[in-house]
C-alpha cells in the first residue's frame, strides 16, 4: 500500500476538507506503522495460532515457563499495587506542597523513564546487594536478602513503575476544584473526611489507569530486572528472560509461545483502562 | 453608613453600640473587617449589619472584594483585622467546619463522583456519629429537600447528567441540608445564560420567602441585585461605598461612585458656578439648592433628559442615533464634540430626525462635587 | 480577638503542619530510595577506584564503536519517527476519517509490548528460522544480528513518541490556522511550513528529547536482535552488560554513567521546556 495508491483511492471522509495532503500523509503514516510494528506483530500471532491452543497451553504449563509466568505476574501485581499508593503519596506531596527541592524532585519522577535500563539494573543490583548501600543494612538488620531473590525483582519493578501512577494522578490532582473542598469544609467535613469522601473518590480512576499501566510494563520489564534478580530458574525467573534463554536455545515455539500469553497479559490490562475510563465518563461525564 | 431607608426601616444601628447589645437584632455583625492580600488590602475597615431573614445583596465591580467579604464572613478567608458574630456570637476564630453557614459556589462545586442524593445528605453523613441523623430522616430530608428545588426524583442522577440551572438547585439544596444559620451565594447565577437566569432569580426569591433564611448574595450585575435583595451593600476597592434599600441605592447614591455604578448613568464632568451647571462652557441648568461651587461630576439617566419644545429648554444637543425599543424611543445626543453623549426617551409618536437639533432640560439632581 | 483569629486560623485546604511534612517525609524518602539513590550509585560505582580507571573504559576499542553505533542508530530511528510522528499527526489531527481512534491506540501499542517480544517480533521475520530467513541467506542479507535489525527494533520501541506529543496538540490547534493561510494564498506546504510547524515546534523538541532517550537507551528489544557481537553489534547498554558480566564493574558502571549523564540532559531539557513552554505542550500543563 503505498502512499501514491491511497492519495488516488478516496476515503469516506466524513468531513471534508480544504487543508490538503490527506491521502499522502494517512497512507505513509500507515505504510510506516504496519511495515514497523503490524507486519511483525501479526507473524507473532500467525505463528502462534500455528500451535492451536493445545500447543500455547502446553507450553504455558510446562513447569519452568509457568513459575516463571507466576513470578512476573504476581510481583508485577504487588509491585503495581506499592507504587499505587506510594505514587499518589508522591503525586499529592508534589501538586500541593511547596518545600525546598520540590521542583527537581518532581523531575526526577521521570528519571525511570529516561534512565537506560540496563543502567538502572545494575544500579539496583549494587545497591540492594549484600554489600551494598541498602542491601548491607538491610541485611544487618532483619537477615534478610534482596539481590538475587524475588525481592529483588519487586525492587526493580517498583522503580519502573512509580513514574507511570505519579504522572497520571498529576494533573488529575492539579485540576481538582479547590471550591469542591471549601463546600466539604462548609458542610462542617473535617479535613481527613473531605480527603477520603471526596478527594480520594475523584482520585480513583487515574490511581486505578496509573496502576494498569505500571502493571502493563512490569509483566514485560527486561533490563533492570534480570541483573538483580539473580535469575534462578523457578524461583527468580522472570518471563521476558526465559523467552531469551527459548530464543538462545533456538526453540521459537516456545518463544513464541510465552510472548502470546504475555502480550493477552498487558492487552488485557489496557483493555481494563479503557472500560475504567468508559465507566467513568458514563457515569460522572467525565475521566 | 446607617441611613434611614424609604420603606420605613426602624431598625438602624450605630455602629458605636457594643455588639452584644445588637445581638438580637443582627444575624451577622461584621466589625473593623480587613484583609490583605500580598501587600494589597482587599477590604478596608468593613462593617456591616446583616439582619435576621433579610436578602443582602454585596454588589460591586470585579476586584472590589464582594466575593472575599462573603468567604470571609464563611470562614474561607483568613482575616488580617476585624470580627465577625454570628447572631451574638464570635465566630472570628471558628473553623469554617463550625461556622454551620451554607455556602453556594459560583462554580457549585458539586461532588461529581457522588449522585444528586449523596451530595445532598453529605453534611448530615459527616456529622459525628451522636449528632448524624438515622439512615431514614436523611433520606427524607433529601426528598425534602429535592421537592424544596423542585427536582424531585433526580436522586439518583449524577451531577455530570444535569443542566447548569439543575446544578445550581442542587447545591443550594445542599447547603440547605445542614439547616445553617446563613446562607451565602458566589454569584449564584453568574455562569448561567440569561434566560436560565431570569427564572433562577425568581426562583431564588420564592424559596428565601418560604425558608426565612438570612441570605447574602454576591454579583457584579446591579439589576439583578435591586430586582432581588431587599437591601443592597456596594463595594468599590474593599470598601463599603453604601448600604440600602434599592430605592436608596437607586434615588440616593451616597456618593459618585455609587451614583456612576447603578442605573446606568453617563457621567459628566461639570464645574458648578453661580448656581449654574456647566460642562465644557455650556449651561446645562440651574444647579440643585445647596451645590456647592467648583468642580463636581454630575450623573445623567436617560430620565434625566427631557426633550421639550423648542426655545423652552435651559440647553440643545444634536441627535446623533435613533433607536427603538418596545415602548419608547432612545435617542442619543451630543452637546458638544468633547463632552460623552447623553441619552433620552421619547415617546413613540415624537418623531426625531438623525442630526435634528433638540431642546432639552435636564435634572442635575445626581451631583457630586470632585474633592481635591 | 483579631489577633488570635490569625494566629488559629488554618486554611479548610490544608492538612496539619505534622500531615503535611510527614508526607513529604515519606514522599522524598520514597523518592531517594527508589530513584536517587540508583543515580547516586552509577556515578559512586564508577568512580570506586578513582577517575583515571573510569576514564579507562573509554580507553577502549570496543567502547567506542558501541558508542558510535548507538549514536548511529538513534541517527536513523529518530528521524524516520519524526518524519511518522508529523505525517500521522497531519493526517489525525486536521482530518476525519472512519476508524481514527483504532489508529491512534495502534500507534500507541508498542508501549504495551514487552521489549523482549518487540525483539522476538524480528527474529521471527528476519532470523535463520524466521519466516524469511531462507530468502535472505539465500541473498546474503544480513538484518538480525546486525545493523538494520537493531534500527528495527528500536524504531518498533520508539515509534509513538513523537506522535503521541503532537497528535493532541495538533488536535485542539484545529484547522483554522491552517485555512486562514490557505485563503491569503498560501499553498499547502506552505501553510504547514509557516503556521503549523511554528504552532508544535515545542511539542516536537519534546518527542524528539524522549525518542532520543529511549533510542540510545532501549536494552530488552536490542538484546534479541543484536547477537552482542563484540566491535560490531553491541550498543552502549549491551556493552554495560557485557563489561558487568566480565565482572568490570568500574568499566561498565563508567559507561552507564554516561548514559546516565544522557538521561539527565534529557531530563533537565524536559523540564526546561516544561517550565519555560509549558502551553505549548499538550497536557503539560500539570507543571
Amino acid at each position: 500500500m503505498t502512499a501514491a495508491t491511497l492519495s488516488g483511492w478516496s476515503l469516506p471522509r466524513r468531513r471534508p476538507s480544504a487543508l490538503p495532503g490527506f491521502g499522502p500523509t494517512l497512507g505513509f503514516a500507515l505504510a510506516y506503522l504496519s511495515l514497523i510494528v503490524l507486519i511483525p506483530l501479526s507473524v507473532l500471532v500467525w505463528r502462534a495460532s500455528g500451535l492451536g491452543i493445545g500447543g500455547l497451553v502446553a507450553v504455558a504449563s510446562s513447569p519452568r515457563v509457568r513459575a516463571a509466568l507466576e513470578t512476573s505476574f504476581y510481583l508485577s501485581l504487588v509491585a503495581a499495587a506499592l507504587n499505587a499508593v506510594a505514587g499518589l503519596v508522591v503525586a499529592w506531596v508534589l501538586t500541593r506542597y511547596r518545600f525546598p527541592g520540590r521542583a527537581v524532585l518532581d523531575a526526577m519522577v521521570d528519571l525511570p523513564f529516561a534512565l537506560p535500563t540496563a543502567v538502572a539494573g545494575i544500579a539496583l543490583a549494587a545497591i540492594y546487594a549484600t554489600n551494598g548501600w541498602v542491601g548491607s543494612l538491610v541485611n544487618d538488620l532483619f537477615g534478610i536478602r534482596i539481590a538475587f531473590t524475588p525481592s529483588g525483582i519487586f525492587v526493580a519493578l517498583v522503580f519502573i513503575g512509580l513514574p507511570f501512577v505519579v504522572r497520571t494522578v498529576q494533573p488529575v490532582l492539579a485540576d481538582l476544584d479547590r471550591e469542591v473542598e471549601e463546600a466539604s469544609a462548609t458542610l462542617g467535613a473535617s479535613r481527613l473526611q473531605t480527603v477520603v469522601r471526596v478527594i480520594l473518590p475523584a482520585m480513583l480512576p487515574a490511581v486505578l489507569t496509573g496502576f494498569a499501566l505500571a502493571f502493563a510494563r512490569a509483566v514485560g520489564e527486561y533490563g533492570s530486572v534480570i541483573f538483580i534478580a539473580g535469575n534462578m530458574p523457578f524461583v527468580s525467573e522472570i518471563a521476558p528472560l526465559l523467552i531469551i534463554v527459548q530464543l538462545e536455545e533456538f526453540n521459537y515455539v516456545g518463544a513464541t509461545a510465552i510472548a502470546v500469553v504475555m502480550l493477552a497479559i498487558s492487552f488485557t490490562s489496557l483493555l481494563a483502562i479503557n472500560l475504567v475510563q468508559a465507566w467513568c465518563l458514563r457515569r460522572y461525564g467525565h475521566v | 453608613m446607617p441611613s434611614p431607608s424609604s420603606n420605613g426601616d426602624t431598625a438602624t444601628r450605630s455602629p458605636a453600640r457594643a455588639d452584644t447589645e445588637t445581638a438580637g437584632a443582627t444575624a451577622i455583625a461584621v466589625r473593623g473587617l480587613a484583609k490583605d492580600f500580598a501587600g494589597t488590602r482587599a477590604l478596608d475597615g468593613i462593617d456591616l449589619d446583616i439582619r435576621p431573614g433579610e436578602l443582602l445583596a454585596l454588589l460591586g465591580p470585579s476586584g472590589s472584594g464582594k466575593t472575599t467579604l462573603l468567604r470571609a464572613i464563611a470562614g474561607l478567608e483568613p482575616l488580617s483585622a476585624g470580627t465577625v458574630h454570628f447572631g451574638g456570637e464570635d465566630a472570628t476564630a471558628l473553623r469554617v467546619q463550625d461556622r454551620k453557614v451554607g455556602f453556594v459556589f459560583q462554580h457549585y462545586a458539586l461532588f461529581r463522583h457522588m449522585s444528586v442524593a449523596d451530595n445532598i445528605a453529605y453534611g448530615l453523613a459527616v456529622r459525628p456519629r451522636a449528632l448524624r441523623p438515622p439512615r431514614a430522616e436523611i433520606r427524607r430530608r433529601v426528598e425534602d429537600l429535592l421537592e424544596l428545588v423542585q427536582l424531585p426524583g433526580i436522586g439518583q442522577r449524577f451531577p455530570g447528567q444535569l443542566s447548569g440551572g439543575q446544578r445550581q438547585r442542587v447545591a443550594l439544596a445542599r447547603a440547605l441540608a445542614v439547616e445553617p444559620r446563613v446562607l451565602l451565594l458566589d454569584e449564584p447565577f453568574g455562569a448561567l445564560d440569561a434566560q436560565v437566569r431570569k427564572d433562577l432569580r425568581r426562583w431564588l426569591r420564592d424559596i428565601h420567602h418560604r425558608t426565612g433564611h438570612t441570605t447574602v448574595f454576591v454579583t457584579h450585575d446591579q439589576e439583578e441585585a435591586v430586582e432581588l435583595a431587599d437591601r443592597v451593600a456596594i463595594l468599590n476597592r474593599g470598601r463599603l461605598e453604601q448600604v440600602g434599600s434599592p430605592d436608596d441605592v437607586l434615588d440616593r447614591p451616597a456618593n459618585a461612585f455609587v451614583a456612576g455604578f447603578v442605573g446606568q448613568a453617563v457621567r459628566l464632568d461639570v464645574t458648578v458656578a453661580d448656581g449654574v451647571v456647566r460642562a465644557g462652557g455650556i449651561g446645562l441648568g440651574p444647579a440643585p439648592a445647596g451645590a456647592t461651587s467648583g468642580p463636581a461630576a454630575l450623573f445623567l439617566r436617560s430620565g434625566d433628559v427631557s426633550v421639550v419644545a423648542a426655545g423652552a429648554g435651559t440647553t440643545t444637543g444634536t441627535v446623533t442615533a435613533n433607536t427603538r425599543s418596545a415602548a419608547s424611543r432612545r435617542l442619543e445626543i451630543r452637546l458638544a464634540d468633547d463632552l460623552p453623549q447623553i441619552e433620552a426617551e421619547v415617546p413613540l409618536d415624537r418623531a426625531v430626525a438623525r442630526s435634528e437639533t433638540v431642546a432639552l432640560t435636564i435634572r442635575t439632581g445626581r451631583l457630586f462635587p470632585l474633592v481635591g | 480577638m483579631s489577633d488570635v483569629s490569625r494566629a488559629t486560623f488554618r486554611s479548610p485546604l490544608q492538612e496539619s503542619l505534622a500531615v503535611r511534612w510527614l508526607l513529604i517525609l515519606v514522599a522524598v524518602a520514597f523518592l531517594a530510595l527508589v530513584v536517587l539513590l540508583p543515580l547516586a550509585a552509577v556515578f559512586s560505582e564508577a568512580l570506586r577506584k578513582g577517575p583515571e580507571a573510569a576514564l579507562a573504559a573509554f580507553d577502549d576499542e570496543a567502547t567506542w564503536s558501541a558508542v558510535t553505533l548507538t549514536l548511529t542508530v538513534a541517527a536513523i530511528t529518530v528521524p524516520a519517527n519524526l518524519v511518522f510522528g508529523v505525517a500521522a499527526a497531519w493526517a489525525i489531527a486536521k482530518f476525519e476519517f472512519p476508524g481514527k481512534s483504532l489508529l491512534i491506540t495502534l500507534i500507541d501499542l508498542p508501549f504495551s509490548v514487552s521489549p523482549v517480544v518487540s525483539g522476538l517480533v524480528f527474529v521471527l521475520v528476519f532470523g535463520s528460522h524466521g519466516l524469511l530467513g531462507p530468502l535472505l541467506s539465500a541473498w546474503n542479507i544480513k538484518i538480525i544480528f546486525a545493523l538494520p535489525g537493531i534500527v528495527l527494533a528500536t524504531t518498533f520501541v520508539t515509534l509513538p513518541f513523537i506522535a503521541r506529543e503532537l497528535i493532541p496538540l495538533m488536535q485542539e490547534q484545529g484547522t483554522a490556522e491552517e485555512e486562514a493561510a490557505l485563503t491569503l494564498g498560501a499553498s499547502g506546504l506552505k501553510a504547514f511550513l509557516t503556521v503549523t510547524l511554528p504552532n508544535i515546534r515545542w511539542a516536537l523538541l519534546y518527542g524528539v528529547l524522549l525518542c532520543n532517550a529511549r533510542a540510545m537507551g532501549e536494552f530488552g528489544a536490542v538484546a534479541v536482535v543484536s547477537g552482542h557481537i563484540r566491535g560490531l553489534t553491541n550498543t552502549m547498554p549491551l556493552h554495560v552488560e557485557i563489561l558487568y558480566n566480565e565482572y568490570n564493574f568500574v568499566g561498565a558502571f563508567a559507561v552507564a554513567a554516561l548514559l546516565a549523564l544522557l538521561a539527565l540532559v534529557t531530563l533537565g531539557a524536559k523540564s526546561l521546556l516544561e517550565w519555560r513552554y509549558g502551553d505549548a505542550l499538550a497536557g503539560k500543563s500539570r507543571h
